[in-house]
C-alpha cells in the first residue's frame, strides 16, 4: 500500500501521491541508487561520450549525436547512441561520463513516464526540464570527480507551441538556449560551425544538413568525437521533435545529408 | 476497563463482506474483454478525468469499481510496484500475475486487519506478446483471485453484465464490435440508456508500434463507433 495513507494526515506532511519515481526509488531502494565514494579518476577509467547538439528549426527541434565514446586516448566504442527520447515530446542527448550519462537517461524517461501514469498528465516541457536539472545536481559528488554529466535537453512546448532548448552544467545550473547549442569535447567547434550555418525557421531538411555538417566540423577539430564514416556505416544519429511527437531520423536522412555536405566541399 | 463484547470469526467476517459488498453495489460497473488485438476495459464513468481505467505498465491494464479513493490508492501502489519492478530487473519482467498477487495480498490484509473493509473490486489484465493467450485477473475486496478468459463483468451490475454479454460474446471481435457490444450490455443491465460522453474505455492493442500498448479511446472515436451502429 501506498504510505501516504498510513501517514496521519494532518501532521503538516505533504499529501496525496508522490509523482515522482525518483524519490520512490531513494525511499524505497536507496541502495540502488547510492552514489559511488570511492575516488576514480574519471578520465582514464570511464567512457565519455563526445559531441552532441540540439537546435530550433519551424516546426520543433532536431538533436543529433556523434556515435564514439572514449576511455582516456582509446575509442572505447564507435557505435554508442548518444541522444534518447525522452517521452513522446522531448529529447536528451548527453556528453560526459557515459555509464553515468544513461543512467541518468533511463532515470529521466522513467520519471516523466511515471509521472503521466501517477497523475494522469503529462508534465509541461518546463517542468521536464526544472526535473532533470535536481537530478544531475544530485550527481554533483561525482561531477567533482571528474565524472560530470552534462545533457542537453529540448522538445516541443504544447503551450507555447515551439520547440525549446535546455543545457545544464554539472552544478545543476540550467539555462534555455534561444537557438542551438551544442556540448561535449567538440562542442566548440560544433558551436562555431552552427553559428554560420543556422537561421531562423529552417526547415526540416535544411536544419538537419545543418546539424551533420556541424558534427562533421567538430570531428574534424576534436579526436575524440567521430566523424561519419561511410565505408563501415556508422552515422550521427538524430532525433526531430514536433507537434506530432518525437521521431527518430532514418539512417538514409541523415546519410543523404551527409552527401550534400560533402558534395559541396568537394 | 472496557470490554469487546464476543464476536465469532464467521459473524465478523460475514458483516465485513455485506458491507464491502453494499458499498460496491452503489458504484457503477465495469466490462473487461479479450477482443481480437488485445484486451478492452470499459464503464460508464460520467468524469473525464476521474478514470476507473488506467495503465499501469507496457502491457497491463487496470480497473477498479467501488470507492475511488481506494481503487485509487491500490492504482498508484501498482504502478509503483511494477515501474520499480521493471527498473530492478528487465521490461519484460513485469508481469500482471505478480501484481495480482500484491494486491490479492494487500486486500486480503486489509480485510482481515483493518477496521473496514475496501470496497472495492479490480481487473488486471495483460496482453500476450503474440498469439499466446491474455491474462486476466479479477480481485474481489477480501483478496480472493479469479482467473478470467473472454469477458468477465464486475461491480454493482456483475450479474446482470454477464448474463447480457453470455448471450452475445465470441471470439475475435474486433475493436468497433467489442465497444458497441460492451456498451449495449451495460446499458442492458443498468437498464437504460448510456450516453457516449459518459463512457470510458481504454484497451491493450498488441499492433501499437509503440512500448505502451495502453489507449484510452478518445470520445469521439467512441461516439463514432456507437454511431455507426
Amino acid at each position: 500500500m501506498s504510505d501516504e495513507l498510513a501517514r496521519p494526515v494532518m501532521s503538516g506532511d505533504p499529501i496525496g501521491a508522490n509523482p515522482s519515481f525518483f524519490d520512490l526509488l531513494v525511499r524505497t531502494r536507496p541502495e540502488l541508487v547510492q552514489r559511488t565514494t570511492a575516488q576514480v579518476s574519471g578520465e582514464s577509467f570511464a567512457p565519455h561520450g563526445t559531441t552532441v547538439l540540439g537546435l530550433k528549426f519551424d516546426g520543433g527541434v532536431v538533436f543529433a549525436g556523434d556515435r564514439r565514446a572514449t576511455e582516456g586516448y582509446s575509442i572505447a566504442d564507435d557505435k554508442i547512441e548518444k541522444v534518447f527520447a525522452g517521452d513522446d515530446y522531448s529529447a536528451i542527448a548527453i556528453a560526459g561520463a557515459a555509464g553515468q550519462a544513461v543512467e541518468i537517461v533511463k532515470m529521466l524517461q522513467l520519471e516523466l513516464e511515471h509521472y503521466e501514469k501517477i497523475t494522469g498528465d503529462r508534465l509541461s516541457l518546463e517542468g521536464k526540464a526544472n526535473r532533470l536539472a535536481q537530478m544531475i545536481r544530485g550527481n554533483f559528488p561525482l561531477a567533482l570527480q571528474g565524472l560530470a554529466v552534462v545533457p542537453l535537453f529540448g522538445g516541443y512546448d504544447e503551450r507555447r507551441q515551439q520547440g525549446r532548448i535546455f543545457y545544464y552544467d554539472a552544478t545543476g545550473g540550467r539555462w534555455e538556449e534561444e537557438d542551438y547549442h551544442a556540448i561535449g569535447s567538440g562542442g566548440r567547434a560544433a558551436e562555431s560551425s552552427l553559428k554560420k550555418r543556422w537561421r531562423t525557421e529552417l526547415g526540416r531538411q535544411d536544419a538537419l544538413r545543418v546539424a551533420v555538417e556541424a558534427l562533421i566540423d567538430a570531428s574534424e577539430e576534436d579526436i575524440a568525437t567521430g566523424g561519419p564514416d561511410p565505408t563501415r556505416g556508422i552515422f550521427p544519429t538524430a532525433l526531430i521533435v514536433t507537434s506530432e511527437g518525437v521521431s527518430p531520423v532514418p539512417e538514409e536522412d541523415i546519410r543523404a545529408a551527409y552527401e550534400a555536405v560533402v558534395g559541396e566541399r568537394s | 476497563m472496557s470490554f469487546m463484547p464476543y464476536v465469532p470469526p464467521e459473524q465478523l467476517m460475514k458483516d465485513r463482506s455485506d458491507y464491502a459488498r453494499k458499498g460496491i453495489a452503489r458504484g457503477k460497473s465495469v466490462v473487461g474483454l479479450e477482443f481480437k488485438d488485445g484486451l478492452l476495459f470499459i464503464a460508464e464513468n460520467p468524469s473525464t478525468t476521474l478514470h476507473k481505467i488506467s495503465e499501469i505498465y507496457d502491457r497491463i491494464a487496470f480497473a477498479g469499481v467501488g470507492k475511488y479513493s481506494e481503487f485509487e490508492d491500490l492504482r498508484i501502489a501498482g504502478v509503483r510496484l511494477a515501474d520499480l519492478r521493471g527498473y530492478s530487473y528487465g521490461r519484460e519482467d513485469v508481469k500482471a500475475k505478480d501484481i495480482a498477487n500484491a494486491y490479492s495480498q494487500a486486500l486480503s490484509t486489509i480485510f482481515t486487519q483493518q477496521m473496514k473493509p475496501y470496497e472495492v473490486e479490480i481487473l488486471v489484465g495483460e496482453i500476450s506478446e503474440d498469439g499466446g493467450r491474455n491474462e486476466v485477473y479479477h480481485i474481489l475486496f477480501d483478496g480472493s483471485v479469479n482467473d478470467e478468459h473472454g469477458f468477465i463483468g464486475m461491480g454493482g451490475h456483475a450479474e446482470e453484465l454477464s448474463t447480457a454479454l453470455k448471450g452475445s460474446y465470441q471470439d475475435g471481435w474486433d475493436l468497433v464490435t467489442s465497444v458497441r457490444e460492451a456498451v449495449k450490455a451495460l446499458c442492458e443491465a443498468e437498464g437504460r440508456q448510456i450516453e457516449p460522453v459518459c463512457i470510458e474505455a481504454g484497451v491493450l492493442e498488441r499492433p501499437r508500434s509503440q512500448r505502451r500498448k495502453f489507449r484510452r479511446l478518445p470520445a469521439d472515436e467512441i461516439g463514432r463507433t456507437l454511431a455507426s451502429s
